[in-house]
């Protein structure tokens, strides 16, 4: 039941989005003068619920700040919204990690998400009636209206979370970003937030980002996933991500993928790995140098894999991963997974064990 | 302690008529304003140290500016409006660095003293820079703080809400497109501004009790920040002005204070200092004549309080 609501909603966006929501095209980005992440090229579509996960330090937050315009590319571009990134911030809201958690003013409730909508008002201009309503419409979606007297520094973590979801909506944005909103809450407050981006996504349409540790109270809601690795952002959609050698290769330690009967599906870390295993882990900063399949080195294979990237699939470093995945995976998961990884792979030949490790190793010396 | 007799002064309406007291008046009035609003951002912003050593950059300004022949607030304005500029343009996070902040305080301090140790007249006004002054305001200052109350006024209606937004969560304001680098240098500069007016009064060691404690207080009464600031200023108001009436009631030790505190301190239990108004035709001025208390006709000293 629940895969087959999944599968619809995937067909709708692909109708109803005319033009994606966001667009990488061989994007890069340092941070004093340390790659991030660079040669991302992907694009998301609109009205889709798109995780961003990562190990730390992968570049999660920094990725939300380049979508912003915050923090500027050192290569390629970054499409928000139909505009360059940082021309479109009126149409995004944007919730940053621990929202106002060391807050000192006496600001309310209704009076922080009022400045959502007038905060960035110079001069003089009294609130008006019909800003007072649409505050009070998004503190009723997000369930905070009775709480609209309520100091910010009074409530507790949850309602502060949904305080500045509704602080975001205000103005009515179409693409929505959240760092780490599942942080620091309890399960039952985790639970009312994703039921909140679920109702924005079903009900108006938004398109959602969520920077995420844990995925498994979003796995419900998402359409895709853009994982941050090896130094390179990628964009997949969730049937693809959810596969556990890719989770394993993208925390850094051993996770597994347990589907229930149902069809329910959860990330579980793996049970404690024997000594002598050394699980795929590398630091960013050492793997974002790995291979360049950008402008650096365009011999034919390169080429090739360029334009695998530009046109938004998996590049074929991961889908090794995944095939391998998919080899296994195929006898027991449902057939939607099957179709896209038959989809996926078709084009290539099915790479034997040894043949992965050599290749890494040459990739690892380039 | 127990040398020390609090009299109550049965002219004490008369003190308050004189023009000095108006003029003191007047300029609580001002301060008041003044510190009740930005009060109100100090905390919200979590510059409450910051502003703290703000006070204390301006004393090597204040007791250098003396040693040169200049005006005592110019020397004050310009050194807290320069390290008000580089805390605002190392951004909000810098006005948190306490450590960095206690550092330079305690040199800017130490500055001060060396200063105010090169010349007579400099070390004569350091008690008054210390801990202010608000009996020895000029005409001139109390015109020269309705102007900057007025162009406060003005600035903060144009950026109040950018920067209520900014100190809400910087991040989210950012995004939304306020320029919060701006927003950072103009409130410290404005802060600078706030402190140079407020010293007269609460000199640079009290700046807590205007700038910090009056707005905190009103956040705890009120939740909206108007109504926090105008109670702030009102708190102000009546620490400034009920600190004058209850020195001219009990002239005490040590007079024109806003902060109970400040009436103890500094004074020698040996000693009674008492103020003298001498009249020269139009201009009246202040002396502070301390009396052994144990010979009441010797005058230890006589000094002149001259205003800042």
């Amino acid at each position: 039941m629940a895969q087959q609501t999944q599968v619809e909603r995937l067909q709708q966006i692909a109708t109803s989005s005319d033009e994606p929501a966001l667009v990488f095209e061989d994007a890069g980005i340092k941070r004093s003068e340390r790659v991030i992440w660079q040669h991302g090229s992907f694009s998301i579509p609109s009205g889709s619920i798109t995780a961003i996960v990562g190990t730390n330090g992968a570049g999660k937050t920094t990725m939300m700040k380049a979508e912003l315009g915050l923090l500027p590319l050192y290569t390629g571009s970054l499409t928000v919204l139909g505009g360059p990134a940082g021309t479109t911030n009126h149409l995004i809201g944007y919730v940053p990690q621990n929202y106002a958690s060391d807050i000192e003013s006496n600001l309310t409730a209704e009076q922080s998400v009022l400045l959502g909508l007038t905060g960035t008002q110079f001069g003089i201009h009294p609130t008006t009636k019909a800003q007072r309503a649409q505050a009070r419409e998004a503190m009723a979606f997000t369930g905070v209206d009775d709480k609209r007297h309520y100091r910010l520094s009074e409530l507790s973590g949850g309602l502060r979370q949904r305080v500045a979801i509704a602080q975001a909506l205000v103005s009515g944005p179409k693409l929505l970003m959240l760092d780490e909103p599942l942080a620091n809450l309890d399960l039952a407050a985790q639970r009312e937030t994703v039921h909140v981006l679920a109702k924005l996504n079903h009900e108006m349409g938004m398109t959602i980002q969520v920077v995420a540790h844990d995925l498994n109270m979003l796995l419900p809601i998402l359409d895709g996933a853009v994982y941050l690795l090896d130094g390179h952002p990628h964009y997949a959609k969730m049937n693809e991500v959810l596969d556990a050698d890719l989770l394993t290769h993208l925390y850094g330690t051993k996770v597994q993928v347990v589907t229930t009967p149902q069809g329910d599906m959860f990330v579980t870390p793996g049970p404690d790995e024997p000594d002598d295993v050394t699980p795929d882990i590398h630091k960013p900063s050492e793997v974002a140098g790995f291979h360049h399949h950008g402008k650096a080195n365009p011999s034919a294979n390169d080429t090739e894999r360029r334009n695998v990237a530009f046109s938004g699939e998996t590049p074929r470093h991961f889908e090794k991963v995944l095939s391998r995945a998919h080899h296994r995976s195929t006898r027991q998961t449902d057939k939607e997974r099957k179709d896209i990884n038959d989809a996926n792979t078709e084009h290539k030949e099915p790479m034997q064990t040894d043949v992965e490790q050599s290749s890494k190793r040459q990739e690892g010396r380039r | 302690m127990s040398n020390i007799h609090f009299e109550f002064n049965h002219d004490w309406l008369q003190i308050l008529s004189v023009p000095f007291m108006h003029n003191a008046f007047i300029a609580g009035l001002c301060i008041a304003l003044a510190a009740g609003v930005m009060g109100y951002f100090t905390i919200a912003r979590h510059s409450t140290f910051a502003a703290h050593a703000l006070a204390h950059i301006g004393l090597p300004g204040a007791t250098g500016a003396v040693l040169l022949g200049l005006p005592v607030s110019l020397g004050l304005g310009i050194f807290a409006l320069g390290g008000a500029l580089v805390i605002g343009a190392l951004g909000k996070k810098a006005s948190q660095r306490e450590i960095a902040t206690g550092t330079v305080l305690a040199f800017a301090t130490g500055l001060g003293l060396f200063f105010s140790r090169m010349s007579s007249s400099a070390s004569q006004q350091m008690q008054a820079i210390l801990f202010g002054s608000i009996l020895t305001i000029t005409d001139d200052q109390v015109l020269g703080f309705a102007i900057f109350d007025i162009l406060l006024l003005a600035v903060m209606a144009v950026v109040y809400r950018p920067l209520l937004f900014s100190s809400l969560d910087e991040q989210v304001a950012q995004a939304k497109g306020v320029p919060i680098g701006v927003m950072n240098v103009l409130f410290m500069a404005i802060m600078a501004g706030v402190i140079t007016i407020a010293v007269p009064a609460v000199g640079t060691l009290l700046i807590f009790a205007l700038v910090v404690t009056p707005a905190a207080t009103a956040n705890i009464l009120t939740s909206t920040p108007l109504r926090s600031m105008v109670l702030s200023s009102v708190l102000c108001l009546i620490s400034i002005w009920g600190g004058l009436v209850l020195s001219a009631m009990f002239p005490a030790p040590r007079a024109s204070s806003s902060s109970p505190s400040r009436r103890f301190s500094g004074s020698s239990p040996k000693v009674l200092r008492r103020y003298v108004i001498t009249e020269k035709k139009t201009n009246y001025s202040l002396r502070v004549i301390s009396i052994s208390r144990d010979d009441p006709q010797t005058i230890v000293k006589s000094n002149k309080m001259t205003g800042l």
